[in-house]
């Protein structure tokens, strides 16, 4: 069972008493913001949690691994997250097993 | 953008929250999410993407001071996959 938007937005209606509508508008806004600075190669840094950060790649030759025909991985621009140090803390001491 | 830059973002798109309501939301959705993972469990946020743990297995380290080598234990980290929509909107940005 996944965390969701509703969840979240479920879980401010129940905590700090925002309408339902609102909560569930508050979590739009939150995803929509970080995408949006993303969108405009704008880092985004959530102390705590961690920072999506930009990177663009070259292009880079590829392969069809059906056929083994080469074709260019075209120049891209990716997000990438690393995990604050709070977060990294709190997930390792996880005492779950080797999920393999 | 920073926390508190997203928070003055979120205060001027709206007209109900205050900007401690707000603070206060954000607050509450990041502990929710990183309280998810901690018990192991995944995030998914439809259009934006995904989080979940990624197993690191036990190695041997080092220290890098004094050269001795040290049993690191497996450990789990925190590991976000993009989703389509974000993936795609961030990648046309890169003609701009």
């Amino acid at each position: 069972m996944a965390l969701t938007k509703a969840e979240l937005a479920e879980r401010l209606y129940e905590e700090l008493g925002l309408n339902k509508r609102e909560a569930k508008e508050m979590v739009e806004m939150f995803f929509e913001e970080i995408r949006e600075s993303l969108v405009h190669n704008e880092q985004v840094k959530l102390s705590g949690f961690g920072n999506f950060d930009l990177r663009d790649k070259r292009q880079r030759p590829g392969r069809n691994p059906k056929t083994g025909e080469e074709i260019p991985i075209s120049a891209r621009r990716v997000v990438t997250f690393r995990p604050g140090q709070k977060l990294k803390v709190k997930v390792e001491i996880y005492a779950g097993t080797d999920p393999e | 953008m920073t926390k508190s830059e997203l928070i003055e973002r979120i205060v001027e798109r709206q007209n109900q929250l205050s900007v401690k309501d707000v603070e206060l939301a954000i607050k509450t959705m990041l502990d929710h999410m990183a309280q998810t993972l901690a018990v192991g469990e995944r995030i998914e946020i439809r259009g934006f993407g995904s989080f979940s743990l990624h197993y690191r297995s036990a190695r041997l380290g080092r220290n890098p001071k004094t050269g001795e080598s040290v049993d690191l234990s497996g450990k789990f980290v925190p590991h976000f996959k993009p989703g389509k929509e974000l993936r795609e909107s961030v990648n046309a940005s890169i003609d701009d």
